[in-house]
């Protein structure tokens, strides 16, 4: 994913950053090289966390004066306080996940909002691909089926059917097309990236 | 490697004859501390990095001293020089023996002025927070209001970790390598064997042997010896030694050393008691047992680290099971909670306590990084 970060082109960064509220914490679990903390510190002044399990990533949060903690993100926010942070993001890293019930619970519980993003599996090139006999591969998925880090990916109606299954309130959605553009319907289809801003209270 | 050393370097002293009070409530009223100094001191005085050290090392961490015309490195000259992670072409680095050690800094060896005898039992047994003290008077004395960056390993990290809490305003990064917030009930039964071989030596005389011409030699061989295997990790030691015999052939049914990992201790030990002293080993490991920074405030570790005044870098090693990384993560955890400034490596290192001298890549690029 080292090749996806990049200003350019992340427009949920953006988007991100209109959702986070001013001065707020902010905790980034797979954080990468630190560049949307850093991001959301010069728009919106947050105070922030990667969290981080990669050290050559780690290594350039530290140049760019990020807070960095080295830990696997799926054993490693235990030990954070319930609703200690304002928001949890969880970047283009879901569907990388060993257990996604687990990583989308923890979040909820550490942060009073969630943010999620990940790649449409349902995005129409990716359809067309695999109807064509090959596994898909694209800006958003840039891995062969043999050395993909993604072992868990879904598609936009997936994730909402796993959201309602598991009590996770879907409180904003937001889905890009492969220009970056926002895509208002047949989502599933259209859309190459999808945003959520979740919430779940029982905790 | 060693050609990229700071090169030849001089011990400065600064002596002071204002009192300093101990936490202990005795006071010295005069005391002298030994120090080195790389680098240069930039004009605003901004690029002042200070170095704690550990239990047995000294003011001499980098560069080199010259003796028997043999070149004796620093104990951190892989970590601090031109170029090097701490580099002596950015920061002016002052590295201090601290107070009770044994390498010139007043101490247990050193002559009482009221007395005119050596301090011997009479040496105050110092704190953390002690040397603490005495390491902002001399940056007083250097006109040094805020470090850039305080750095220490183990002991030295709680150093480190003292500043941040004692003296929040003087320093700007704190760097805790190896270290803990305090001592495990195992950390302390370590230094009380060590304690116990050297006051039961017949020649410690309850801390006063100078006069006697005699030291705990016997003694504080085998407390560094002790002190030698729980800095090493199991699988460094089976690598180097393994149970390879020495080769004289001894036989085995007796006390004579066999395995090539006596013979090594044997040596360490030797090369330790002839250097260090006994009654500095006494108090630095009290020091040691003694800190705990979470039993000064009401609310423990959350509310001593709850100034968010420093950057801090915590560094722990996978191997380390004298102060094991889930010590580096309670100080970790609690910054977290407080939303301090904090970041967390651990390092894969095969070489448990000790990995914090040795030289690493990701370790070291850690420490550039992060002062960069």
């Amino acid at each position: 994913m080292n090749q996806l970060i990049n200003s350019k082109s992340r427009p949920d960064f953006d988007v991100i950053s209109k959702l986070v509220t001013s001065n707020s914490n902010v905790l980034d679990l797979g954080c990468g090289d630190g560049l949307l903390i850093k991001h959301l510190k010069e728009k919106k002044n947050v105070f922030g966390y990667g969290v981080e399990n990669d050290l050559l990533k780690i290594d350039h949060c530290l140049k760019n004066k990020i807070s960095v903690i080295h830990k696997d993100i799926e054993t490693g926010i235990q030990d954070f306080a319930t609703k200690s942070f304002d928001f949890v993001i969880l970047s283009l890293t879901l569907q990388s996940v060993k257990n996604t019930y687990n990583i989308l619970n923890e979040m909820l519980r550490v942060g009073k909002i969630g943010i999620v993003t990940f790649p449409n599996f349902g995005f129409w090139k990716h359809r067309l691909q695999i109807m064509l006999g090959t596994m898909p591969v694209s800006v958003e998925m840039p891995y062969q089926w043999f050395n993909t880090p993604n072992i868990h990916l879904c598609t936009i109606n997936d994730f909402e059917i796993f959201c309602y299954e598991n009590e996770v309130k879907i409180e904003e959605k937001f889905v890009f097309g492969a220009s970056g553009k926002s895509i208002k319907h047949f989502s599933n289809f259209f859309g190459l990236r999808a945003l959520y801003v979740l919430k779940k209270e029982i905790f | 490697m060693k050609d990229r050393s700071y090169g030849l370097v001089e011990p400065n002293s600064f002596k002071s004859d204002e009192p300093i009070q101990m936490v202990s409530g005795d006071v010295l009223n005069q005391y002298e501390l030994v120090y080195e100094t790389y680098g240069e001191l930039n004009k605003t005085k901004s690029n002042a990095i200070l170095i704690c050290h550990a239990l047995n090392a000294s003011h001499h961490a980098a560069g080199y001293h010259e003796s028997d015309e043999k070149k004796d490195y620093g104990w951190w000259d892989n970590l601090i020089g031109p170029n090097k992670p701490v580099d002596t072409n950015k920061f002016f680095i002052i590295s201090i023996n601290n107070l009770g050690g044994c390498h010139g800094s007043t101490g247990p060896k050193s002559i009482n002025p009221l007395t005119k005898k050596p301090f011997g039992s009479t040496f105050p047994f110092v704190t953390v927070e002690d040397w603490v003290e005495a390491q902002s008077r001399l940056a007083d004395h250097l006109e040094i209001d805020k470090f850039y960056a305080v750095i220490g390993g183990s002991l030295g990290g709680m150093q480190a970790l003292e500043w941040s809490i004692a003296k929040p305003n003087r320093v700007e990064n704190a760097l805790i390598i190896a270290a803990t917030s305090k001592l495990s009930a195992q950390n302390i039964a370590f230094n009380q064997v060590a304690r116990q071989a050297i006051t039961s030596d017949p020649n410690f005389h309850k801390g006063d042997y100078y006069e006697k011409k005699v030291i705990p030699y016997d003694g504080l061989r085998v407390a560094r010896m002790l002190g030698h295997i729980t800095y090493q990790s199991d699988f460094v030691m089976m690598k180097k030694f393994g149970r390879q015999l020495m080769e004289t052939g001894n036989s085995k049914f007796n006390t004579n050393i066999n395995f090539q990992i006596e013979s090594y201790l044997e040596y360490q030990a030797d090369k330790f008691a002839k250097s260090f002293d006994a009654n500095t080993y006494l108090r630095i490991t009290k020091a040691l047992d003694n800190y705990d920074p979470a039993s000064r405030f009401q609310n423990g570790l959350l509310e001593a680290l709850s100034n968010k005044k420093n950057r801090f870098l915590i560094v722990s090693f996978s191997s380390d099971w004298r102060f094991a990384p889930s010590h580096s993560l309670e100080i970790v955890n609690a910054l977290i909670h407080n939303k301090s400034d904090v970041s967390y490596v651990e390092i894969d290192a095969p070489e448990g306590h000790d990995a914090f001298l040795l030289e690493n890549e990701n370790y070291h690029k850690t420490i550039r990084s992060f002062l960069k």
